[in-house]
């Protein structure tokens, strides 16, 4: 689905990337912690967060994450709004919290970007 | 729906409480920000998190979750399984991870749009 | 700090980035700059993110725990080398420290969403050779390799 259609989905606002709308993606992963993100987030895939700080564009970055979605109704600080603007990195937030976000994204047909994490290791 | 149909249906792996898996489940709560986790979530809630420290038995306890997943094949520690067990409440643990597990237990507690 | 790597005569690229410890705003930066050089480089999309996730673990590190550090980066014809030292307290206990879930972060970091202890633990496992030395009261000196070829 675009970038558009998760947009309605989650009732969401654009804070950063109009633009990017039109977007393909088809994965997400969803975490608060920044480490998990590191490990297991793919390229490509969207990226469900309560973490509103500057951080979490440099790891989208890092991992050419393709957009943002910041749950619970949380709004990123000025610094993040920016950052998220120079690396040209796709930024909504939605009302909904965690649970929500991901249950309704995956009843429309997103996946998550991998299916099993055995034994908590890596997976290249 | 209760906690034993939701380990059934996902095959989860229960650490401690089997006892309390009677327990009804009112909704869902996924996230790893334990301040975030206090204010938003509800009794009844199952909690799906990747924190494994004895703190989530408390957060879970003060918040009455029917339950707590650990997610990427997180295991409790020891500590936080013994303090499970006092307050009688079920960690679960899952191979998937978060959205994937979140999704499905969303769709099996059939919450629509 | 001086570099420990040393050139040699299949070394395509080098240059060396600071890191502010204690930083925050700025954490990221030199990572971000190294994942943009990589990629004009031309190496391989799955080569280039290896290597920016742990620069960034590494540099998230020193700015977290140190008071500063260099990222030294040699691209030679079949490896990337990433070394990153540091000035500070040093670890202690290096297989300790490199134990999923083992942290002494503070929670300023934690609240940022860090602190989890799995960097050291992630770094390990992107990088095809990682070497890691500490003097307690001096620093810490990370070494990844990341092969050209995967």
């Amino acid at each position: 689905m675009k970038l558009n259609d998760v947009k309605i989905i989650l009732d969401a606002e654009v804070i950063v990337g109009e633009e990017h709308l039109g977007l393909e993606v088809k994965t997400a992963f969803g975490a608060d912690l920044m480490s998990d993100v590191l490990a297991f987030a793919k390229a490509g895939s969207l990226l469900l967060t309560g973490l509103t700080n500057s951080q979490v564009i440099r790891t989208a970055n890092i991992l050419d994450i393709a957009a943002i979605i910041l749950v619970r109704g949380k709004k990123p600080s000025t610094e993040t709004i920016n950052l998220a603007k120079e690396l040209k990195i796709p930024l909504l937030t939605t009302k909904y919290i965690l649970f929500e976000t991901a249950g309704r994204l995956y009843a429309k047909g997103i996946v998550g970007c991998l299916e099993k994490v055995e034994n908590n290791s890596v997976r290249n | 729906m209760n906690l034993e149909t939701i380990v059934k249906k996902l095959g989860l792996e229960v650490r401690c409480a089997p006892e309390n898996l009677k327990n009804n489940v009112t909704g869902g709560y996924t996230g790893d920000l334990l301040s975030d986790v206090i204010a938003n979530s509800h009794e009844g809630y199952i909690w799906i998190t990747r924190q494994v420290h004895q703190n989530i038995v408390a957060v879970a306890s003060l918040k009455e979750h029917a339950g707590i997943i650990l997610i990427n094949s997180c295991e409790p520690t020891q500590e936080t399984l013994e303090k499970a067990r006092q307050e009688k409440i079920p960690i679960m643990v899952s191979s998937m991870p978060a959205f994937e597990l979140t999704g499905k237990i969303y769709n099996l507690l059939g919450i629509k749009d | 700090m001086k570099i420990t790597v040393s050139e040699t005569e299949n070394t395509l690229y080098r240059d060396s980035f600071e890191i502010e410890g204690g930083n925050f705003n700025k954490a990221g930066i030199v990572s971000t700059s190294i994942k943009s050089l990589l990629k004009q480089m031309g190496l391989a999309a799955e080569v280039v993110r290896k290597c920016a996730i742990v620069c960034y673990e590494s540099e998230i590190n020193v700015v977290s725990y140190a008071r500063k550090g260099v990222v030294n980066l040699t691209v030679n014809a079949e490896t990337v080398l990433i070394e990153v030292v540091d000035e500070g307290p040093g670890i202690p206990n290096i297989d300790l420290a490199m134990q999923q879930g083992y942290s002494t972060a503070d929670q300023k970091i934690r609240e940022m969403g860090f602190g989890a202890g799995m960097g050291l633990h992630n770094i390990n496992s992107y990088s095809d050779a990682f070497d890691i030395s500490s003097e307690v009261g001096k620093g810490a000196r990370l070494l990844m390799t990341i092969n050209i070829k995967q």
